[in-house]
Protein backbone atom coordinates (compact mmCIF):
# COMPACT_ATOMS: atom_id res chain seq x y z
CA UNK A 1 0.00 0.00 0.00
CA UNK A 2 0.96 3.05 -0.58
CA UNK A 3 0.62 6.31 1.67
CA UNK A 4 0.24 9.58 0.05
CA UNK A 5 2.87 11.67 2.22
CA UNK A 6 0.21 14.87 1.81
CA UNK A 7 -1.51 12.85 3.89
CA UNK A 8 0.60 11.20 6.77
CA UNK A 9 2.23 13.68 9.37
CA UNK A 10 5.13 12.64 11.43
CA UNK A 11 5.94 8.85 12.76
CA UNK A 12 2.75 7.72 14.66
CA UNK A 13 0.44 10.50 13.71
CA UNK A 14 -2.14 9.20 11.91
CA UNK A 15 -5.11 11.39 10.14
CA UNK A 16 -8.02 9.44 11.61
CA UNK A 17 -6.46 9.74 15.17
CA UNK A 18 -7.13 13.49 15.43
CA UNK A 19 -10.98 12.88 15.32
CA UNK A 20 -12.47 10.29 17.62
CA UNK A 21 -15.26 10.75 15.69
CA UNK A 22 -14.48 8.87 12.59
CA UNK A 23 -14.84 5.38 12.16
CA UNK A 24 -13.10 5.11 8.86
CA UNK A 25 -10.64 7.30 6.88
CA UNK A 26 -9.64 6.22 3.58
CA UNK A 27 -6.98 8.45 1.73
CA UNK A 28 -6.36 7.92 -1.81
CA UNK A 29 -7.71 4.02 -2.52
CA UNK A 30 -7.40 2.96 -5.67
CA UNK A 31 -8.44 -0.49 -6.28
CA UNK A 32 -7.62 -2.71 -9.24
CA UNK A 33 -8.06 -5.85 -10.70
CA UNK A 34 -5.52 -7.23 -12.76
CA UNK A 35 -4.81 -3.72 -15.50
CA UNK A 36 -8.40 -3.07 -14.74
CA UNK A 37 -8.77 -0.01 -12.35
CA UNK A 38 -12.38 0.05 -10.44
CA UNK A 39 -11.44 2.98 -8.40
CA UNK A 40 -9.39 5.80 -8.42
CA UNK A 41 -7.98 7.80 -5.68
CA UNK A 42 -10.91 8.19 -3.44
CA UNK A 43 -10.59 9.80 0.26
CA UNK A 44 -13.42 9.92 2.13
CA UNK A 45 -14.43 9.80 6.35
CA UNK A 46 -17.18 8.40 7.34
CA UNK A 47 -18.56 9.25 11.05
CA UNK A 48 -19.46 6.85 13.72
CA UNK A 49 -23.42 6.30 14.05
CA UNK A 50 -23.57 7.64 10.46
CA UNK A 51 -25.13 6.31 7.65
CA UNK A 52 -23.02 6.74 4.69
CA UNK A 53 -24.63 6.51 1.51
CA UNK A 54 -22.66 5.85 -1.85
CA UNK A 55 -24.93 6.12 -5.06
CA UNK A 56 -23.97 5.53 -8.52
CA UNK A 57 -24.60 3.59 -11.71
CA UNK A 58 -22.92 0.26 -12.15
CA UNK A 59 -19.44 -0.15 -12.71
CA UNK A 60 -18.67 2.79 -10.52
CA UNK A 61 -16.39 1.11 -8.06
CA UNK A 62 -19.21 0.87 -5.05
CA UNK A 63 -18.71 -3.17 -4.30
CA UNK A 64 -15.09 -2.84 -4.49
CA UNK A 65 -14.97 -0.35 -2.32
CA UNK A 66 -16.82 -2.01 -0.12
CA UNK A 67 -14.49 -5.35 -0.50
CA UNK A 68 -11.53 -3.19 -0.03
CA UNK A 69 -12.89 -2.34 3.79
CA UNK A 70 -13.13 -5.96 4.93
CA UNK A 71 -9.74 -6.93 3.11
CA UNK A 72 -11.69 -9.48 0.97
CA UNK A 73 -8.44 -8.75 -1.25
CA UNK A 74 -7.61 -11.85 0.21
CA UNK A 75 -9.85 -14.21 -1.10
CA UNK A 76 -10.24 -12.65 -4.56
CA UNK A 77 -6.61 -12.93 -5.93
CA UNK A 78 -6.69 -10.73 -8.76
CA UNK A 79 -7.65 -7.36 -6.67
CA UNK A 80 -5.12 -5.23 -5.57
CA UNK A 81 -5.30 -2.52 -3.30
CA UNK A 82 -3.60 0.49 -2.80
CA UNK A 83 -3.86 3.50 -0.43
CA UNK A 84 -4.49 4.14 2.80
CA UNK A 85 -7.88 2.54 5.12
CA UNK A 86 -8.05 3.51 8.75
CA UNK A 87 -10.71 1.45 10.57
CA UNK A 88 -11.11 2.91 13.95
CA UNK A 89 -7.34 4.46 13.91
CA UNK A 90 -6.17 1.37 12.77
CA UNK A 91 -3.98 0.81 9.73
CA UNK A 92 -6.20 -1.63 7.91
CA UNK A 93 -2.32 -3.34 6.19
CA UNK A 94 -1.20 -3.67 9.67
CA UNK A 95 -3.93 -6.05 10.86
CA UNK A 96 -2.96 -9.20 10.74
CA UNK A 97 -5.99 -10.82 12.13
CA UNK A 98 -7.97 -10.36 9.37
CA UNK A 99 -10.61 -12.66 10.49
CA UNK A 100 -11.35 -10.45 13.51
CA UNK A 101 -11.70 -7.35 11.26
CA UNK A 102 -14.18 -9.12 9.99
CA UNK A 103 -16.25 -9.99 12.52
CA UNK A 104 -16.03 -6.09 13.34
CA UNK A 105 -17.64 -5.58 9.70
CA UNK A 106 -21.25 -6.89 8.95
CA UNK A 107 -21.76 -7.60 5.03
CA UNK A 108 -25.28 -7.90 3.44
CA UNK A 109 -25.36 -8.76 0.05
CA UNK A 110 -27.16 -7.41 -3.08
CA UNK A 111 -28.44 -11.12 -3.65
CA UNK A 112 -30.12 -12.14 -0.16
CA UNK A 113 -27.83 -15.31 1.03
CA UNK A 114 -29.75 -17.68 3.51
CA UNK A 115 -26.84 -20.42 3.96
CA UNK A 116 -28.19 -23.91 3.86
CA UNK A 117 -28.30 -24.42 7.52
CA UNK A 118 -31.11 -23.87 9.73
CA UNK A 119 -32.41 -20.22 10.15
CA UNK A 120 -31.10 -20.47 13.95
CA UNK A 121 -27.59 -21.64 12.51
CA UNK A 122 -27.68 -19.26 9.92
CA UNK A 123 -27.79 -16.65 12.90
CA UNK A 124 -25.50 -18.65 15.62
CA UNK A 125 -22.83 -19.14 12.65
CA UNK A 126 -20.97 -16.15 13.11
CA UNK A 127 -20.93 -16.66 17.16
CA UNK A 128 -19.85 -20.12 16.68
CA UNK A 129 -16.83 -19.44 14.56
CA UNK A 130 -15.86 -16.66 17.28
CA UNK A 131 -16.33 -19.73 19.96
CA UNK A 132 -19.37 -18.86 21.62
CA UNK A 133 -20.81 -22.51 21.88
CA UNK A 134 -23.26 -22.45 24.70
CA UNK A 135 -26.51 -23.27 23.69
CA UNK A 136 -27.69 -20.32 26.19
CA UNK A 137 -26.38 -17.86 24.89
CA UNK A 138 -26.38 -18.76 21.47
CA UNK A 139 -30.35 -18.78 21.87
CA UNK A 140 -30.13 -15.34 23.28
CA UNK A 141 -28.38 -14.17 20.19
CA UNK A 142 -30.38 -15.81 17.74
CA UNK A 143 -33.33 -14.14 18.76
CA UNK A 144 -32.16 -10.93 19.32
CA UNK A 145 -30.47 -10.52 16.11
CA UNK A 146 -33.84 -11.90 14.18
CA UNK A 147 -35.92 -9.55 16.52
CA UNK A 148 -33.55 -6.94 15.57
CA UNK A 149 -34.14 -7.64 11.38
CA UNK A 150 -37.62 -7.71 12.24
CA UNK A 151 -37.73 -11.56 10.98
CA UNK A 152 -38.31 -13.24 14.37
CA UNK A 153 -42.72 -13.30 13.98
CA UNK A 154 -42.42 -14.91 11.33
CA UNK A 155 -39.75 -17.56 11.66
CA UNK A 156 -39.84 -18.22 15.15
CA UNK A 157 -41.70 -21.39 15.55
CA UNK A 158 -39.41 -23.28 12.91
CA UNK A 159 -35.89 -22.38 13.61
CA UNK A 160 -35.14 -25.17 12.40
CA UNK A 161 -36.00 -25.17 8.75
CA UNK A 162 -33.36 -23.90 5.83
CA UNK A 163 -32.76 -20.64 5.74
CA UNK A 164 -31.94 -20.95 2.16
CA UNK A 165 -35.54 -22.02 1.33
CA UNK A 166 -37.18 -18.64 2.57
CA UNK A 167 -38.37 -16.36 0.61
CA UNK A 168 -36.21 -13.39 -1.02
CA UNK A 169 -37.54 -10.79 1.58
CA UNK A 170 -37.14 -12.87 4.33
CA UNK A 171 -33.83 -14.42 3.46
CA UNK A 172 -32.56 -10.99 3.03
CA UNK A 173 -33.81 -9.90 6.97
CA UNK A 174 -32.22 -13.57 7.84
CA UNK A 175 -28.69 -12.31 6.25
CA UNK A 176 -29.10 -8.91 8.06
CA UNK A 177 -29.83 -10.90 11.50
CA UNK A 178 -26.75 -12.90 10.44
CA UNK A 179 -24.37 -9.87 10.02
CA UNK A 180 -25.51 -8.35 13.34
CA UNK A 181 -24.83 -11.71 15.28
CA UNK A 182 -21.12 -10.55 14.85
CA UNK A 183 -21.89 -7.44 16.94
CA UNK A 184 -20.72 -5.26 13.98
CA UNK A 185 -19.30 -2.18 14.47
CA UNK A 186 -19.66 -1.22 11.05
CA UNK A 187 -22.68 -2.57 8.75
CA UNK A 188 -22.25 -3.02 4.78
CA UNK A 189 -25.31 -2.80 2.90
CA UNK A 190 -24.64 -3.58 -0.81
CA UNK A 191 -27.96 -2.68 -2.63
CA UNK A 192 -30.05 -4.64 0.09
CA UNK A 193 -33.60 -4.05 -1.61
CA UNK A 194 -32.07 -5.22 -5.21
CA UNK A 195 -33.70 -8.61 -4.34
CA UNK A 196 -36.76 -7.27 -2.03
CA UNK A 197 -40.47 -6.36 -2.00
CA UNK A 198 -41.33 -2.45 -1.03
CA UNK A 199 -42.98 -3.00 1.88
CA UNK A 200 -39.86 -5.22 3.30
CA UNK A 201 -37.67 -2.97 1.95
CA UNK A 202 -39.40 -0.33 4.09
CA UNK A 203 -39.10 -2.62 6.59
CA UNK A 204 -35.60 -3.44 6.72
CA UNK A 205 -35.23 1.06 6.55
CA UNK A 206 -37.05 1.18 9.75
CA UNK A 207 -34.28 -1.55 10.85
CA UNK A 208 -31.03 0.82 9.98
CA UNK A 209 -32.41 3.95 11.12
CA UNK A 210 -32.41 2.29 14.55
CA UNK A 211 -29.27 0.26 13.95
CA UNK A 212 -27.45 3.51 13.64
CA UNK A 213 -27.37 4.34 17.54
CA UNK A 214 -25.44 1.13 17.75
CA UNK A 215 -23.33 1.10 14.35
CA UNK A 216 -21.84 2.72 11.53
CA UNK A 217 -23.79 2.00 8.49
CA UNK A 218 -22.46 1.93 5.14
CA UNK A 219 -25.17 2.30 2.62
CA UNK A 220 -24.29 1.21 -1.15
CA UNK A 221 -27.85 1.58 -3.17
CA UNK A 222 -29.11 1.89 -6.83
CA UNK A 223 -31.98 3.67 -5.75
CA UNK A 224 -31.27 7.63 -4.71
CA UNK A 225 -33.94 8.43 -2.70
CA UNK A 226 -33.48 5.52 -0.24
CA UNK A 227 -30.01 7.44 0.14
CA UNK A 228 -32.03 10.31 0.90
CA UNK A 229 -34.31 8.80 2.96
CA UNK A 230 -31.69 7.18 5.28
CA UNK A 231 -27.92 8.41 5.14
CA UNK A 232 -26.64 11.39 6.82
CA UNK A 233 -23.63 12.04 4.22
CA UNK A 234 -24.23 10.98 0.48
CA UNK A 235 -21.15 10.21 -1.53
CA UNK A 236 -22.02 9.78 -5.12
CA UNK A 237 -19.62 6.85 -7.46
CA UNK A 238 -19.26 7.46 -11.34
CA UNK A 239 -16.75 5.26 -13.54
CA UNK A 240 -14.70 4.69 -10.97
CA UNK A 241 -14.21 7.95 -8.95
CA UNK A 242 -15.87 9.39 -6.46
CA UNK A 243 -17.68 12.52 -7.58
CA UNK A 244 -18.45 14.09 -4.85
CA UNK A 245 -19.49 13.55 -1.40
CA UNK A 246 -22.08 15.99 1.47
CA UNK A 247 -24.38 16.09 3.86
CA UNK A 248 -26.94 13.78 1.77
CA UNK A 249 -29.64 17.41 2.93
CA UNK A 250 -27.78 19.74 0.96
CA UNK A 251 -26.78 17.00 -1.98
CA UNK A 252 -30.88 16.77 -2.82
CA UNK A 253 -31.81 20.16 -2.06
CA UNK A 254 -29.48 22.39 -5.36
CA UNK A 255 -26.30 21.69 -3.13
CA UNK A 256 -24.50 19.59 -5.81
CA UNK A 257 -21.63 21.25 -7.05
CA UNK A 258 -20.58 18.66 -10.36
CA UNK A 259 -23.37 18.94 -12.95
CA UNK A 260 -22.94 14.89 -13.38
CA UNK A 261 -24.55 14.63 -9.58
CA UNK A 262 -27.05 17.02 -10.62
CA UNK A 263 -27.95 14.52 -13.33
CA UNK A 264 -27.82 11.90 -11.73
CA UNK A 265 -29.60 12.85 -8.99
CA UNK A 266 -32.38 14.44 -11.52
CA UNK A 267 -32.40 10.80 -12.82
CA UNK A 268 -30.94 12.08 -16.15
CA UNK A 269 -28.84 8.68 -16.70
CA UNK A 270 -27.62 5.87 -14.81
CA UNK B 1 -68.17 -16.31 -30.56
CA UNK B 2 -68.21 -13.32 -33.05
CA UNK B 3 -64.80 -12.09 -31.52
CA UNK B 4 -63.64 -15.79 -32.95
CA UNK B 5 -64.99 -15.47 -36.39
CA UNK B 6 -63.77 -12.17 -37.04
CA UNK B 7 -59.65 -13.32 -35.47
CA UNK B 8 -60.11 -16.18 -38.31
CA UNK B 9 -59.08 -13.52 -40.70
CA UNK B 10 -56.11 -14.03 -39.13
CA UNK B 11 -55.44 -17.51 -38.95
CA UNK B 12 -53.41 -17.43 -42.59
CA UNK B 13 -50.66 -15.61 -41.02
CA UNK B 14 -49.91 -18.64 -38.94
CA UNK B 15 -49.65 -20.33 -42.49
CA UNK B 16 -45.99 -21.93 -42.18
CA UNK B 17 -43.65 -19.85 -45.14
CA UNK B 18 -41.35 -22.06 -47.16
CA UNK B 19 -38.39 -21.19 -44.94
CA UNK B 20 -40.43 -22.02 -41.64
CA UNK B 21 -41.88 -25.51 -43.44
CA UNK B 22 -38.12 -26.71 -44.25
CA UNK B 23 -36.65 -26.02 -40.73
CA UNK B 24 -40.25 -27.77 -39.16
CA UNK B 25 -38.81 -30.92 -41.63
CA UNK B 26 -35.42 -30.81 -40.63
CA UNK B 27 -36.38 -29.87 -37.05
CA UNK B 28 -38.51 -33.37 -37.08
CA UNK B 29 -35.90 -35.55 -38.85
CA UNK B 30 -33.35 -34.63 -36.75
CA UNK B 31 -35.43 -35.36 -33.91
CA UNK B 32 -36.33 -38.72 -35.21
CA UNK B 33 -32.72 -39.31 -35.98
CA UNK B 34 -31.03 -38.17 -32.59
CA UNK B 35 -33.81 -40.64 -31.09
CA UNK B 36 -32.98 -43.75 -33.02
CA UNK B 37 -29.08 -43.19 -31.94
CA UNK B 38 -30.28 -43.28 -28.93
CA UNK B 39 -32.22 -46.25 -28.81
CA UNK B 40 -29.38 -48.04 -31.05
CA UNK B 41 -27.26 -47.60 -27.56
CA UNK B 42 -29.61 -49.86 -25.69
CA UNK B 43 -29.09 -52.61 -28.32
CA UNK B 44 -25.81 -53.83 -27.23
CA UNK B 45 -25.98 -53.01 -23.65
CA UNK B 46 -29.50 -54.72 -23.75
CA UNK B 47 -27.58 -57.79 -25.82
CA UNK B 48 -25.16 -57.97 -23.34
CA UNK B 49 -27.13 -58.29 -20.10
CA UNK B 50 -29.47 -61.15 -22.27
CA UNK B 51 -26.26 -62.93 -23.29
CA UNK B 52 -24.84 -63.13 -19.65
CA UNK B 53 -27.96 -63.93 -17.85
CA UNK B 54 -28.89 -66.25 -20.77
CA UNK B 55 -26.05 -68.16 -20.91
CA UNK B 56 -24.95 -67.67 -17.22
CA UNK B 57 -27.69 -68.01 -14.73
CA UNK B 58 -27.87 -71.28 -15.09
CA UNK B 59 -24.74 -71.64 -13.31
CA UNK B 60 -25.26 -69.43 -11.35
CA UNK B 61 -25.41 -70.47 -7.75
CA UNK B 62 -24.92 -70.38 -3.73
CA UNK B 63 -22.46 -72.95 -3.76
CA UNK B 64 -20.69 -71.23 -6.96
CA UNK B 65 -20.31 -67.99 -5.28
CA UNK B 66 -19.14 -69.34 -2.12
CA UNK B 67 -16.82 -72.16 -2.71
CA UNK B 68 -13.20 -71.51 -4.05
CA UNK B 69 -12.40 -72.67 -7.75
CA UNK B 70 -10.44 -75.60 -8.36
CA UNK B 71 -8.44 -76.85 -11.44
CA UNK B 72 -8.01 -73.06 -12.27
CA UNK B 73 -11.64 -72.56 -12.54
CA UNK B 74 -12.72 -75.47 -14.42
CA UNK B 75 -14.88 -76.51 -11.36
CA UNK B 76 -15.65 -75.19 -8.07
CA UNK B 77 -16.64 -71.59 -7.44
CA UNK B 78 -15.51 -68.29 -7.57
CA UNK B 79 -15.37 -67.24 -3.61
CA UNK B 80 -12.29 -66.22 -3.51
CA UNK B 81 -12.00 -64.03 -6.62
CA UNK B 82 -14.82 -62.40 -5.58
CA UNK B 83 -13.63 -61.59 -2.16
CA UNK B 84 -10.16 -60.76 -3.42
CA UNK B 85 -11.76 -58.46 -5.68
CA UNK B 86 -14.06 -56.69 -2.83
CA UNK B 87 -10.59 -56.39 -0.84
CA UNK B 88 -9.17 -54.25 -3.82
CA UNK B 89 -11.96 -52.36 -4.59
CA UNK B 90 -11.90 -51.34 -1.01
CA UNK B 91 -7.96 -50.94 -0.57
CA UNK B 92 -8.51 -48.50 -3.62
CA UNK B 93 -11.14 -46.68 -2.21
CA UNK B 94 -9.71 -45.95 0.65
CA UNK B 95 -6.74 -44.87 -1.00
CA UNK B 96 -8.21 -42.58 -3.52
CA UNK B 97 -10.91 -41.14 -0.91
CA UNK B 98 -8.52 -39.51 1.21
CA UNK B 99 -5.65 -38.43 -1.38
CA UNK B 100 -8.59 -37.51 -4.21
CA UNK B 101 -10.39 -35.10 -2.02
CA UNK B 102 -7.56 -33.38 -0.51
CA UNK B 103 -6.41 -32.64 -4.56
CA UNK B 104 -9.48 -31.55 -5.53
CA UNK B 105 -10.20 -29.21 -2.21
CA UNK B 106 -6.79 -27.76 -2.98
CA UNK B 107 -7.92 -27.03 -6.07
CA UNK B 108 -10.81 -25.88 -6.14
CA UNK B 109 -11.04 -24.01 -2.60
CA UNK B 110 -7.37 -22.65 -2.36
CA UNK B 111 -5.36 -23.03 -5.74
CA UNK B 112 -5.17 -19.52 -7.14
CA UNK B 113 -4.86 -19.05 -10.99
CA UNK B 114 -1.59 -19.53 -11.80
CA UNK B 115 1.14 -22.01 -13.88
CA UNK B 116 1.53 -24.58 -11.14
CA UNK B 117 -2.30 -24.66 -10.89
CA UNK B 118 -2.63 -24.80 -14.56
CA UNK B 119 0.02 -27.18 -15.06
CA UNK B 120 -1.78 -29.34 -12.63
CA UNK B 121 -4.83 -29.74 -14.30
CA UNK B 122 -3.06 -30.72 -17.69
CA UNK B 123 -1.33 -33.56 -15.57
CA UNK B 124 -4.70 -34.48 -14.20
CA UNK B 125 -6.35 -34.55 -17.30
CA UNK B 126 -3.19 -36.90 -18.72
CA UNK B 127 -3.04 -38.66 -16.44
CA UNK B 128 -6.23 -39.51 -16.55
CA UNK B 129 -6.01 -40.55 -20.54
CA UNK B 130 -3.16 -43.19 -19.76
CA UNK B 131 -3.84 -46.79 -21.03
CA UNK B 132 -4.37 -49.11 -18.16
CA UNK B 133 -1.63 -51.39 -18.59
CA UNK B 134 1.19 -48.63 -18.30
CA UNK B 135 -0.08 -47.82 -14.53
CA UNK B 136 0.18 -51.48 -14.26
CA UNK B 137 4.12 -51.02 -15.33
CA UNK B 138 4.02 -48.17 -12.88
CA UNK B 139 2.66 -49.91 -10.33
CA UNK B 140 5.06 -52.55 -10.68
CA UNK B 141 8.09 -50.51 -10.30
CA UNK B 142 6.80 -48.08 -7.89
CA UNK B 143 4.68 -50.06 -5.60
CA UNK B 144 6.04 -53.43 -5.65
CA UNK B 145 9.84 -53.04 -5.89
CA UNK B 146 10.32 -49.83 -5.25
CA UNK B 147 8.59 -49.41 -2.28
CA UNK B 148 8.80 -53.51 -1.78
CA UNK B 149 5.13 -53.86 -0.97
CA UNK B 150 5.54 -57.17 -3.16
CA UNK B 151 3.06 -58.46 -5.40
CA UNK B 152 0.18 -57.88 -2.90
CA UNK B 153 -3.27 -56.39 -2.27
CA UNK B 154 -1.89 -53.38 -0.82
CA UNK B 155 0.53 -53.09 -4.36
CA UNK B 156 -2.84 -53.95 -6.67
CA UNK B 157 -5.11 -51.54 -4.55
CA UNK B 158 -2.04 -48.75 -4.99
CA UNK B 159 -1.74 -49.01 -8.27
CA UNK B 160 -5.59 -48.81 -8.88
CA UNK B 161 -5.96 -46.11 -6.55
CA UNK B 162 -3.46 -43.88 -8.82
CA UNK B 163 -5.17 -45.05 -11.87
CA UNK B 164 -8.49 -43.78 -10.50
CA UNK B 165 -6.97 -40.70 -8.69
CA UNK B 166 -6.99 -38.26 -11.78
CA UNK B 167 -11.04 -39.44 -12.56
CA UNK B 168 -11.70 -39.15 -9.11
CA UNK B 169 -10.19 -35.30 -8.48
CA UNK B 170 -12.16 -34.36 -11.67
CA UNK B 171 -15.10 -35.27 -10.30
CA UNK B 172 -14.94 -34.33 -6.98
CA UNK B 173 -13.64 -31.18 -8.00
CA UNK B 174 -17.17 -30.47 -10.11
CA UNK B 175 -18.95 -31.37 -6.88
CA UNK B 176 -17.73 -28.64 -5.05
CA UNK B 177 -17.53 -25.82 -7.65
CA UNK B 178 -21.58 -26.78 -7.16
CA UNK B 179 -21.66 -25.29 -4.16
CA UNK B 180 -22.34 -21.44 -5.17
CA UNK B 181 -19.90 -19.06 -4.62
CA UNK B 182 -21.92 -16.96 -2.66
CA UNK B 183 -21.84 -19.22 0.09
CA UNK B 184 -18.39 -18.99 0.20
CA UNK B 185 -18.31 -15.48 0.44
CA UNK B 186 -21.07 -15.09 2.71
CA UNK B 187 -18.76 -17.25 5.38
CA UNK B 188 -15.46 -15.07 4.68
CA UNK B 189 -16.86 -11.89 5.35
CA UNK B 190 -18.26 -13.58 9.02
CA UNK B 191 -14.98 -13.88 9.74
CA UNK B 192 -14.68 -17.46 8.57
CA UNK B 193 -11.19 -18.81 7.56
CA UNK B 194 -11.17 -21.15 4.18
CA UNK B 195 -11.45 -24.50 6.05
CA UNK B 196 -14.11 -23.16 8.54
CA UNK B 197 -16.15 -22.42 5.35
CA UNK B 198 -15.40 -25.82 3.39
CA UNK B 199 -15.95 -27.70 6.97
CA UNK B 200 -19.09 -26.26 7.69
CA UNK B 201 -20.89 -25.34 4.42
CA UNK B 202 -18.97 -26.78 1.08
CA UNK B 203 -18.07 -30.31 1.96
CA UNK B 204 -21.86 -30.61 3.97
CA UNK B 205 -23.16 -29.31 0.44
CA UNK B 206 -21.13 -31.33 -2.07
CA UNK B 207 -20.71 -34.61 -0.25
CA UNK B 208 -23.21 -37.15 -1.56
CA UNK B 209 -22.21 -35.23 -5.14
CA UNK B 210 -18.42 -36.33 -3.78
CA UNK B 211 -19.95 -39.68 -3.08
CA UNK B 212 -21.28 -40.20 -6.02
CA UNK B 213 -18.44 -40.07 -8.36
CA UNK B 214 -16.20 -42.00 -6.55
CA UNK B 215 -18.55 -45.03 -6.43
CA UNK B 216 -18.83 -44.18 -10.41
CA UNK B 217 -15.27 -44.01 -10.60
CA UNK B 218 -13.94 -46.75 -8.76
CA UNK B 219 -16.46 -49.48 -10.00
CA UNK B 220 -14.84 -49.28 -13.19
CA UNK B 221 -11.92 -50.35 -11.22
CA UNK B 222 -13.34 -53.39 -10.33
CA UNK B 223 -13.17 -54.64 -13.97
CA UNK B 224 -9.48 -53.82 -14.43
CA UNK B 225 -7.16 -56.62 -15.06
CA UNK B 226 -4.28 -55.18 -16.54
CA UNK B 227 -3.23 -52.96 -13.27
CA UNK B 228 -3.70 -56.01 -11.27
CA UNK B 229 -2.46 -58.63 -12.58
CA UNK B 230 1.36 -57.48 -12.27
CA UNK B 231 0.50 -56.00 -8.79
CA UNK B 232 -1.24 -58.81 -6.88
CA UNK B 233 -3.57 -60.53 -8.44
CA UNK B 234 -2.92 -64.35 -9.09
CA UNK B 235 -4.19 -67.08 -11.14
CA UNK B 236 -5.36 -69.38 -8.28
CA UNK B 237 -5.68 -69.45 -4.97
CA UNK B 238 -8.15 -71.07 -2.51
CA UNK B 239 -7.33 -69.33 0.61
CA UNK B 240 -9.25 -65.77 1.24
CA UNK B 241 -6.70 -63.02 1.87
CA UNK B 242 -5.96 -62.11 5.61
CA UNK B 243 -3.78 -59.05 5.32
CA UNK B 244 -2.95 -56.29 2.38
CA UNK B 245 0.21 -58.10 2.21
CA UNK B 246 -1.27 -61.51 1.05
CA UNK B 247 -2.02 -61.97 -2.37
CA UNK B 248 -5.40 -62.45 -3.73
CA UNK B 249 -7.58 -63.55 -7.09
CA UNK B 250 -9.91 -61.21 -8.81
CA UNK B 251 -12.88 -61.52 -10.74
CA UNK B 252 -11.46 -59.54 -14.02
CA UNK B 253 -8.55 -61.72 -14.19
CA UNK B 254 -10.39 -64.87 -13.33
CA UNK B 255 -12.63 -64.29 -16.30
CA UNK B 256 -10.14 -63.45 -18.52
CA UNK B 257 -8.32 -67.05 -17.26
CA UNK B 258 -11.12 -69.25 -17.83
CA UNK B 259 -11.65 -67.68 -21.06
CA UNK B 260 -8.63 -68.22 -23.04
CA UNK B 261 -6.16 -69.52 -20.74
CA UNK B 262 -7.25 -73.03 -18.86
CA UNK B 263 -8.54 -75.92 -21.02
CA UNK B 264 -12.01 -78.04 -20.53
CA UNK B 265 -14.20 -75.49 -18.41
CA UNK B 266 -17.17 -75.93 -19.38
CA UNK B 267 -18.91 -73.14 -21.34
CA UNK B 268 -21.21 -71.88 -18.71
CA UNK B 269 -18.55 -70.95 -16.36
CA UNK B 270 -16.76 -67.39 -18.36
CA UNK B 271 -20.63 -66.44 -18.57
CA UNK B 272 -21.36 -66.90 -14.62
CA UNK B 273 -18.05 -64.96 -13.68
CA UNK B 274 -19.08 -62.00 -16.13
CA UNK B 275 -22.89 -62.24 -14.45
CA UNK B 276 -21.06 -61.91 -10.99
CA UNK B 277 -18.99 -59.17 -12.36
CA UNK B 278 -21.70 -57.44 -13.81
CA UNK B 279 -23.69 -57.73 -10.55
CA UNK B 280 -21.04 -56.71 -8.58
CA UNK B 281 -20.78 -53.46 -11.03
CA UNK B 282 -24.46 -53.23 -11.06
CA UNK B 283 -25.19 -53.27 -7.15
CA UNK B 284 -22.21 -50.38 -6.49
CA UNK B 285 -23.69 -48.36 -9.09
CA UNK B 286 -27.01 -48.61 -7.39
CA UNK B 287 -25.55 -47.63 -4.39
CA UNK B 288 -24.50 -44.31 -6.24
CA UNK B 289 -27.75 -43.96 -7.72
CA UNK B 290 -29.39 -44.03 -4.36
CA UNK B 291 -27.21 -41.06 -3.19
CA UNK B 292 -27.43 -39.11 -6.13
CA UNK B 293 -31.55 -39.62 -5.70
CA UNK B 294 -31.12 -38.67 -1.93
CA UNK B 295 -28.96 -35.44 -2.95
CA UNK B 296 -32.13 -34.59 -5.02
CA UNK B 297 -34.49 -35.02 -3.14
CA UNK B 298 -33.23 -32.59 -0.47
CA UNK B 299 -32.81 -29.49 -2.40
CA UNK B 300 -31.00 -27.15 -0.02
CA UNK B 301 -31.54 -23.97 -2.02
Amino acid sequence: MVTSPAQTGPAGSRVSATNVDTLLAIRNLTISYGDKVALKDVTLDVKRNDIFGIIGPANAGKTSFLRSLNRMDEFVHTMKVDGDIQFAGRDLTTVRNLYALRRMIGVVFPLPVGLPLSIYNNVALAPRLAGRVKKADLDVIVERCLRRAALWDEVKDRLNSLGSLLSGGQQQRLTIARALSQEPQLLLLDEFSIAVDPVTTMRIEEVLKELKNEMTIILVTNLVQQARRLANRTAFFLGGSCIEINETEKLFSGGATDQRTVDYLEGRFG
Amino acid sequence: MSQLQVNQSHVSTFQPTTTEGRALTVQKLLRMGFLAVTLLLLIPAGAILAVLVFEGAPGMSWDFLTTPPRQGGAAGGISTALVGTVWLTATALGLALPLGVAAAIYLSEYARDNWLTRTINVAIVNLAGVPSIVHALFGVGAFVYFLQFGKSILAAGSTLAVMTLPVVIVSTRESLQAVPQSFRDACWNMGATRWQTIWRIVLPNSGSGILTGLILVVCRAVGETAPIMFTGAVFLRQMYPNSLDDKCMALSLHLYNVSTQVQDVPDHIPFTVALTLVMVVMSMNSVAIYFRMKLRGKKKW
